[in-house]
C-alpha cells in the first residue's frame, strides 16, 4: 500500500495484492439468478467486467487534456456525449458533464494514475476520486442487442443517433446506467454496485425472447 | 412528457432524466441578517406560479447534473427556451405573445432559441 | 351451424379457415379474418348486450373503435379475463370465448331492466344520486346492487400467465392511421429516406380503403394498399405496426402506441420455440413530427328507439359487406343526411337482399351515389327521416315521415316501413382525440359539419381528421404531410407519385343530428345520444332547463360522453341537441375535451416489465448474500434491503421480533455487536473551498476540525428546519468524506450541487457520490476493541485512535479507514473498505468474533439502542417544521459563524424562536410495559372536552431491554421545561396512557461508554 500524504488532499489505493477473495457486484446475482450460458441461439449476450478502475475527474477541460495526453497519451473529449478509447482499447475516458469525466483503466491502475495526475495537475482546481469499488462494467453484445436496450433506458440508441464513439447517462428502467458504444457490436453499461442486480435482472428478463445469454 | 433541451449536454433528452426545482431566479439575499422577517419570508415562500411565461429552474439529474433555466408556457407547456445557470432568459412575460400562442405555431421552435445558449 | 348472415362471396375473409368461438356460452362459427363483431352478424346474433342504466337490449352498431355497445369480456380462463374489448376490434381466434358485459341474469332475459320499468320509463340525469342518496349510509348498499346490474366489466381474480412491455422508439415521422391519408403520407417520408413509423389500429393497413367502392389506377383499393405496405415493409427506416393504436398525444411529441402483438392469435400469447412471445407491447414514441391521418367517425343520427339492435350506422353496413361478406339483416330502410351512406344501400342491394327505401333529409338530393342508387330502382324518399324504429330485441320497422329541420318538427304522420335493419348517417366527424390531447381546442366548420383539429407545433394532419374526404384530395394531402415531415427532418422530399382515381362529385349535406319526433322530446321513444351511458336526447333537454349550460357540466351530470368509448359517436350529436335547447349554436356550446386513452389499454401493457420481482429496484449490499442465508428479516429503507433484525432459531421455533431485538441489543450494551451500514450516503469532497462550504450548509462550525478528526453536523434548509444530518471526516486540509442518512444520499448531495451551482460558484470544491465505492460495517459494543485489535494492524490505542478521531490502516488485510463514531453510545469503529471486499472483511470479523459473542444486528436495533441515546433519525424524528433548536441541539448551531449560514436567518424569525414550539423530548410510560404508539398524539388535559389541544405527539417508540420498559421519543410544546411533568395520550380504543417528559437521553446521559 503506498498511500500519499500530501498537506491538501488524502489519496488512498483500497485495493491490496493480498490474497483475500474479492466479490463482483453481481456476485449475489449469479448465484441467486443463475447465468444462462450463451448458445448459437443467442441474439443477445451480457458480460460483466468486474474490477476495473474507475476514477472520476472533475475539473476545467483543459487542464484535464493536458494531464491526460502527459500521463496517459490520451486526449479528454471535449465535445458533450463523447467518449474516447486508447491505442490499446482498455482505457477509455468520457465526458459525462463539462467539468466531469469518467476514466476507466485496467483494474490496478488507478492509483498509482491518480498519483500521476495529480502531479501533472498541480495547483489546479480539481478533483479526482475513486469510484472502482461502486460500479462495474457490462458489456452486451448480438445482433438484438439494441432492441434490448430500447426496451430498458429511454435513450435513443438507433445507430443514426447512437454512434460508436458515444456514451450518455440516461435512465434504465427505474435505475439509471452510464451507456457507451465502444464498438458496431458492442454496448457497454457502467451500472452502480448497488443496481447491478436490477440491472441483470432486468436484461436476463427483456432479453428472454432474444435467447440472452451470459458469459462468464 | 416533456423532451428538454439541456443546455449543457447540447441536446434534448427526456423529462424522466431530469427534476423541475422551481421558479428559477430566485437570488438568496446578499446579507439575510439585514432582511427583515418579512423580505425574508418573501424569498423562502413566495413565488409567481403565473399562467403562461414562466422561468423555472430544473437539473438534469440523470444526466450531467447541472442545474439550468427553462422558459416554459404554463398553459400550453411549450417549452420557449432552455439557458445556463447565471444567463438571463431572452423570452420574457413583457415579450411574451397572447395565450392564443396555443392555437397557432409560433415561429420560435425550441431549437432555434437555442442556438444563443449553446457554448 | 350456418352463418345466416355470411355471404357465398366477397370479403377479405378466409373461407377455408373456420374458426369456432362462444359467445355468452353459445357456439359459433366464423372465419379467419373475421372480427368478433362480424362473426356474431354472421350468425345472426342480435343482441350483444344490456344498456347501462335501463338494461335495453343493445347490438352491434359500429365496424370500429368508436363502437359503444359490443364491449364484451374476453376469456376462457380467470387467469385469461379482459374486459372491455370492443368486439369491432377483436379479431377472430380459434376457440376465442367471449361473454356481454351487462346482463342479469342474462342479455336475453334480463331482470335489471325492470329497474327502468320501475322508474316510469324515464331516468332522468342524476337519478342514482336523486333517488339513491338517502339515507347516506345505505349508499354503499345500493351500490353493490346497482354494480351488479351495471357490470362495468371484471379484472381477472388469478395471475396473466402473459409478459408485457414498453419499448422506447424516436423516430423523424410517425403517421397514425394508414387509410389513404396515412399511406400516403408514410410512402412520402419513407421514400425520402427519414425514420417513420406507421400505427394502425385494425388488423390490417388500409383503413377507408378497404371498403372503399372507389378504384385506384383503375383497380380495386386493395391492390394498392398491398403494395404500398409491402414497399414500406420492405424499407429499413419504416416500422409498421398494425394492431396498434396511438392512444395518448402527450407533450412534445410524446405519443403512447398500444401494440396488440398476439390478441388475434389467442387468449394468451401462444409459445412458439418454447418461449412465450410478449403480448402486447407500449411503445413510447418521441417523434420528430407527427402526421395525424386518423380519419373520421361516422355519426348516427338521433331517432325513437334507435338503440334497438339492427340500428347501425351505414358506414358499418358498408364495412361488414364489403369486408367480412356479411349482410347484418334482410331488408334496409337507411336515414341520411349526405350523400357518401348511399353506399350502404347500394352495398346492400348489390348482396342480393332488399332495400325498402332511402330517407334523404334533404329536399332535392343530387350526386353520383344518389344516382347510382336511383339507377337501381332504389326508392328514395326526399326532405324525410326515421323518426322512430320499431321492434323490441331486433327491428321489425322504422316509421319514416317527413321533417322540417329549421322548425325542428314533423310534417304528417309518414308511413311505416317493414324492415330489420336501420342504417343512419348525421355526416363524419373527425377523429380529432389524438389533436385535443395537445391542448389544442379544435374548430368547428360549418362546411364540413364537424369540429377540426388546430395543431400545436410539430404536426400536421391530413384526410379526414381535417374534414378532407375526396379519396384524390385524401391521397394528396397525405403525400403533402408525409413530404413536408420529412423535411422538416432535414430529407429531400420526392415528387408525389400517387394512384389516380376519379373524382365523385357528392351532393351537399344538410345538418341533422337529432331527427324531430310527433311529440316532443321529453315524451317521445328513447332518443339516444350515447349507448354505452345511455344518455338521451331528453335527459341533455332536462340538464339544460335544470340549468346546465356549459358543455362540460352538461356532460358530467348526464354522463354523456363517460363511457370506455369517450362518445366517439354521441358528443357532436350531444352538443347540438344542447345548442339547439340552448338557443346556441354549436360552437358556441363548444365541445368537452378528449383525454387519452382513445381507447382502453389493459393494465399489463401499462405496467409492462415494471411488475413483480421487477417492480422496483432493489439495491442489496455487498454484505447482501450473508444476511440472507443467516435468515435475516429485510426492512425496506428507499430502494435499500437492510436486515431488520437476524432471528435465531430457539429449541426449534424462530425468535419472535421483539426476542431477537432485545437479544441483538443487549449484545451491543453489554458484548459486541455488527451493522451492515453500507447503505449510508457518502459524498467525497475535494477541493480549497471545501470547509468553508460545509461551513455554510451545516448549521455547526467546521473551520477548526483537523485531518484525522470526525465532526457530527445537522443540515437546515434555509427555513431553519433541519432535513439531514451526519457525520464528516476531514481527510486532509481541502479533503472531507461526508456520510448523510441513507434514503437522504441522494438528496443530500443534490442539495450540495443547488447551492454550488446557483449561489456560490466561486468556491472552488467538488462533490462526488462515493456511497457505492465504500462498504460500512460497524462494530460497536464493549468488546469491540478487542475484536478489532485481532483484525487490524492499526494502533487502537485509546489515547492515539479517541473518539471521533479516523484512522486508516488494514483490516482483515484489506485497505480501510476506521472512523470511531458512535450511533449506539458504546464504544464504535465504523469501518469503510471497497465494497468489493466487504464480504471478506465481514466473515473474518465472525472468523474471529466468536469468542465475544459477535451478533449481527439489523435497523431495528440500531434504532432502539440510538432512541435509548436521544440520537434522532431525519425524517422520523423530525418532518420538516423542527429546527436545531426544537431538537435541544444547542451546541450544534455556530450562531457567531462569519457567513450567514443555511437556515440560519430563519432561526430568529419569531415563530421560529416561539418558546411555545414543539420540542423534542424523551417520554417515560408511567406503565413499563407499555409502548406508546408512534404517531399518537400528547395532550396535557385528558379530560378536556373533545376536541382536545393537542400539545405534540410520539416520533420513535420502543421496548428498551437496557431499561426493561417502554421508552419514547417525542415532540412536546415547550416541552423543554416541562421536564417531570406528566402527559397523556389517548388512544383509539378509549384507553389513555400516561407519560412522563423526561430527558430524550436515557442510557449513559454523561456519554462515558461510547468514549472508553
Amino acid at each position: 500500500m503506498s498511500n500519499t500524504v500530501d498537506d491538501k488532499i488524502k489519496t488512498f489505493d483500497t485495493r491490496t495484492d493480498a490474497n483475500v477473495p474479492i466479490e463482483s457486484p453481481l456476485a449475489y446475482t449469479y448465484r441467486r439468478s443463475g447465468a444462462p450460458a450463451p448458445d448459437k441461439n443467442s441474439k443477445a449476450v451480457l458480460h460483466e467486467r468486474p474490477f476495473l478502475g474507475h476514477l472520476t475527474l472533475r475539473g476545467g477541460a483543459i487542464v484535464l487534456d493536458e494531464a491526460l495526453r502527459s500521463v496517459l497519451d490520451m486526449s479528454l473529449p471535449a465535445e458533450p456525449q463523447s467518449l474516447l478509447f486508447d491505442a490499446s482499447g482498455e482505457r477509455s475516458v468520457q465526458w459525462i458533464s463539462p467539468d466531469e469525466w469518467l476514466l476507466i483503466v485496467p483494474g490496478g491502475e488507478e492509483f498509482e494514475l491518480e498519483n500521476r495526475l495529480r502531479e501533472a495537475l498541480g495547483d489546479a482546481h480539481f478533483a479526482i476520486t475513486n469510484v472502482g469499488g461502486g460500479q462495474t462494467v457490462v458489456d452486451l453484445e448480438g445482433e438484438a442487442a439494441s432492441e434490448l436496450l430500447m426496451k430498458s433506458v429511454i435513450y435513443d440508441v438507433h445507430p443514426q443517433h447512437f454512434p460508436v464513439g458515444k456514451g450518455v447517462t440516461t435512465v434504465f428502467a427505474k435505475a439509471s446506467v452510464i451507456l457507451r458504444r465502444p464498438s458496431e457490436t458492442r454496448w457497454e453499461l457502467v451500472v452502480r454496485r448497488s443496481f447491478a442486480d436490477y440491472v441483470y435482472r432486468w436484461l436476463l428478463d427483456a432479453g428472454a425472447e432474444y435467447g440472452i445469454g451470459v458469459q462468464r | 412528457m416533456f423532451y428538454i433541451y439541456c443546455p449543457y449536454c447540447g441536446e434534448h433528452r427526456e423529462e424522466e432524466e431530469f427534476h423541475p426545482k422551481g421558479e428559477a431566479h430566485i437570488a438568496r439575499p446578499a446579507d439575510p441578517e439585514s432582511c427583515s422577517d418579512e423580505e425574508w419570508g418573501d424569498y423562502l415562500f413566495f413565488r409567481t406560479n403565473p399562467r403562461g411565461i414562466h422561468h423555472e429552474m430544473w437539473v438534469h439529474a440523470v444526466g450531467c447534473r447541472k442545474f439550468f433555466n427553462i422558459t416554459r408556457n404554463t398553459a400550453t407547456y411549450a417549452i420557449l427556451e432552455t439557458y445556463r445557470m447565471g444567463e438571463q432568459p431572452s423570452i420574457t412575460d413583457d415579450t411574451r405573445e397572447p395565450l392564443e400562442v396555443a392555437q397557432t405555431p409560433t415561429e420560435t421552435t425550441p431549437a432555434d432559441n437555442l442556438e444563443g445558449v449553446r457554448a | 351451424m350456418s352463418q345466416p348472415n355470411r355471404l357465398d362471396r366477397g370479403g377479405s375473409i378466409d373461407r377455408s379457415r373456420e374458426l369456432s368461438f362462444t359467445f355468452n356460452g353459445q357456439s359459433y362459427r366464423g372465419y379467419a379474418g373475421d372480427t368478433l363483431a362480424s362473426a356474431l352478424l354472421a350468425n345472426g346474433v342480435d343482441i350483444v348486450n344490456r344498456s347501462f342504466k335501463y338494461s335495453r337490449p343493445r347490438g352491434i352498431v359500429a365496424a370500429g373503435a368508436e363502437e359503444p355497445n359490443a364491449v364484451i369480456q374476453l376469456g376462457s380462463t380467470e387467469a385469461a379475463q379482459v374486459p372491455n374489448v370492443r368486439a369491432t376490434q377483436q379479431a377472430l381466434f380459434d376457440g376465442l370465448e367471449a361473454r356481454s358485459t351487462n346482463g342479469w341474469p342474462n342479455v336475453q332475459r334480463d331482470l335489471m331492466g325492470l329497474v327502468g320499468k320501475l322508474s316510469g320509463g324515464f331516468m332522468p340525469p342524476g337519478f342514482y344520486y336523486k333517488t339513491f342518496m338517502a339515507p347516506a349510509s345505505m349508499w354503499m348498499t345500493y351500490e353493490k346492487f346497482i354494480r351488479k346490474g351495471a357490470g362495468l366489466g371484471r379484472a381477472p381474480a388469478e395471475r396473466d400467465p402473459d409478459t408485457y412491455d414498453h419499448v422506447n422508439r424516436h423516430c423523424d415521422v410517425l403517421v397514425v392511421g394508414a387509410g389513404p391519408a396515412g399511406l400516403a403520407a408514410a410512402l412520402a417520408a419513407g421514400r425520402s429516406g427519414s425514420l417513420v413509423i406507421l400505427a394502425d389500429e385494425q388488423e390490417t393497413m388500409g383503413g377507408s380503403l378497404l371498403d372503399t367502392r372507389e378504384l385506384l389506377d383503375e383497380r380495386p383499393a386493395e391492390q394498392w394498399v398491398a403494395e404500398v405496405t409491402a414497399e414500406l415493409e420492405a424499407m429499413d427506416n419504416v416500422l409498421l405496426l398494425p394492431r396498434t393504436t396511438a392512444n395518448g398525444y402527450h407533450d412534445h411529441n410524446f405519443v403512447t402506441l398500444h401494440e396488440r402483438r398476439t390478441e388475434h392469435l389467442g387468449e394468451t400469447a401462444p409459445e412458439h420455440n418454447g418461449r412465450r412471445p410478449v403480448r402486447s407491447r407500449l411503445h413510447r414514441v418521441r417523434a420528430g413530427l407527427v402526421v395525424l391521418a386518423t380519419g373520421a367517425h361516422e355519426r348516427p343520427l338521433v331517432y325513437g328507439n334507435n338503440d334497438v339492435p339492427g340500428n347501425l350506422l351505414a358506414g358499418a353496413v358498408s364495412s361488414y359487406i364489403r369486408r367480412y361478406g356479411v349482410v347484418p339483416g334482410s331488408k334496409l330502410v337507411l336515414s341520411t343526411s349526405n350523400d357518401h351512406a348511399y353506399r350502404a344501400a347500394l352495398d346492400w342491394a348489390e348482396s342480393g337482399r332488399e332495400v325498402a327505401a332511402i330517407a334523404d333529409a334533404r329536399a332535392e338530393p343530387k350526386g353520383e351515389l344518389v344516382e347510382q342508387a336511383r339507377a337501381k330502382g332504389i326508392r328514395i324518399i326526399p326532405g324525410a327521416a326515421v323518426v322512430e324504429a320499431r321492434g323490441q330485441n331486433r327491428v321489425s320497422g322504422a316509421r319514416v315521415a317527413r321533417i322540417n329541420i329549421d322548425d325542428f318538427r314533423v310534417e304528417g304522420d309518414g308511413e311505416l316501413l317493414e324492415c330489420d335493419t336501420i342504417a343512419s348517417s348525421g355526416g363524419y366527424s373527425p377523429v380529432i382525440h389524438l389533436a385535443s390531447h395537445t391542448g389544442a381546442r379544435p374548430t368547428w366548420r360549418d362546411d364540413i359539419l364537424g369540429f377540426v383539429p388546430n395543431m400545436v407545433d410539430g404536426v400536421q394532419a391530413a384526410g379526414g381528421v381535417q374534414g378532407v374526404y375526396a379519396t384524390p384530395e385524401v391521397l394528396v394531402g397525405g403525400w403533402t404531410a408525409g413530404a413536408e415531415a420529412a423535411r422538416v427532418a432535414g430529407f429531400e422530399a420526392l415528387e408525389a407519385a400517387l394512384p389516380s382515381v376519379e373524382t365523385r362529385h357528392d351532393g351537399e349535406a344538410v345538418a341533422l343530428y337529432q331527427v324531430p319526433h310527433q311529440k316532443a322530446t321529453l315524451r317521445a321513444p328513447k332518443q339516444f345520444v350515447d349507448m354505452q351511458n345511455d344518455v338521451s336526447a331528453a335527459a341533455i333537454e332536462v340538464a339544460t332547463r335544470e340549468g346546465f349550460e356549459s358543455i362540460e357540466h352538461v356532460k358530467r351530470y348526464t354522463a354523456m360522453g363517460f363511457g370506455t368509448d369517450q362518445g366517439k359517436l354521441g358528443n357532436i350529436n350531444g352538443m347540438a341537441i344542447a345548442a339547439r335547447c340552448l338557443g346556441r349554436t354549436i360552437p358556441e356550446v363548444g365541445t368537452t375535451v378528449f383525454r387519452p386513452n382513445y381507447t382502453p389499454v389493459t393494465f399489463g401493457a401499462i405496467v409492462g416489465r415494471h411488475c413483480r420481482e421487477l417492480f422496483d429496484p432493489k439495491r442489496y449490499t455487498a454484505m447482501h448474500q450473508w444476511h440472507v442465508e443467516q435468515g435475516a428479516e429485510f426492512e425496506d429503507v428507499g430502494q435499500w434491503k437492510r436486515p431488520w433484525y437476524f432471528p435465531r432459531r430457539v429449541q426449534g421455533r424462530q425468535e419472535s421480533m421483539h426476542d431477537a431485538v432485545a437479544r441483538e441489543c443487549r449484545a451491543v450494551r453489554e458484548k459486541v455487536g455488527i451493522l451492515d451500514a453500507s447503505t449510508l450516503g457518502k459524498i467525497d469532497i475535494q477541493g480549497p473551498d471545501a470547509r468553508e462550504f460545509l461551513g455554510r450548509v451545516y448549521t455547526n462550525k467546521w473551520a477548526k476540525l483537523a485531518p484525522g478528526r470526525v465532526r457530527y453536523g445537522l443540515m437546515c434548509k434555509d427555513d431553519g428546519m433541519v432535513f439531514d444530518d451526519g457525520t464528516t471526516s476531514c481527510l486532509a486540509e481541502n479533503h472531507f468524506l461526508m456520510t448523510t442518512s441513507t434514503g437522504g444520499a441522494a438528496t443530500v448531495l443534490e442539495w450540495l450541487e443547488v447551492w454550488h451551482q446557483t449561489e456560490w460558484p466561486e468556491l472552488e470544491v467538488y462533490f462526488n457520490s462515493v456511497t457505492d465505492h465504500w462498504a460500512t460495517l460497524t462494530v460497536t459494543g464493549p468488546e469491540a476493541r478487542k475484536l478489532m485489535s485481532e483484525v487490524t494492524d492499526i494502533d487502537l490505542d485509546r489515547e492515539s485512535f479517541k473518539f471521533m478521531d479516523w484512522r486508516e490502516g488494514k483490516v482483515a488485510n484489506v485497505p480501510a479507514r476506521v472512523f470511531r463514531i458512535s450511533f449506539t453510545g458504546e464504544l464504535a469503529y465504523e469501518i469503510n473498505v471497497q465494497a468489493n471486499y466487504a464480504l471478506h472483511v465481514w466473515e473474518t470479523l465472525f472468523a474471529h468474533g466468536e469468542k465475544y459473542e459477535l451478533t449481527p444486528y439489523g435497523t431495528e436495533t440500531m434504532h432502539v439502542l440510538r432512541a435509548e441515546k436521544g440520537f434522532i433519525i431525519a425524517g422520523q424524528d423530525t418532518d420538516g417544521s423542527v429546527t436545531p433548536e426544537d431538537l435541544g441541539m444547542h451546541w450544534a448551531i455556530g450562531y457567531d459563524k462569519p457567513f450567514s449560514w443555511i437556515g440560519k436567518r430563519a432561526l430568529t424569525r419569531p415563530d421560529t424562536a416561539r418558546a411555545d414550539r414543539k420540542q423534542m423530548v424523551g417520554l417515560k410510560p408511567k406503565d413499563p410495559k407499555v409502548i406508546l404508539e408512534e404517531g399518537a398524539q400528547i395532550v396535557f388535559e385528558p379530560e378536556h372536552a373533545i376536541p382536545m389541544p393537542m400539545k405534540g405527539h410520539v416520533t420513535s417508540s420502543y421496548y428498551s431491554p437496557t431499561l426493561d420498559s417502554g421508552f419514547a421519543l417525542a415532540v412536546v410544546k415547550g416541552g423543554h421545561q416541562r421536564m417531570g411533568e406528566t402527559v397523556y395520550l389517548p388512544m383509539v380504543d378509549g384507553q389513555v396512557h400516561e407519560a412522563e417528559i423526561v430527558s430524550p437521553i436515557f442510557v449513559d446521559p454523561k456519554g462515558e461508554r461510547q468514549n472508553v
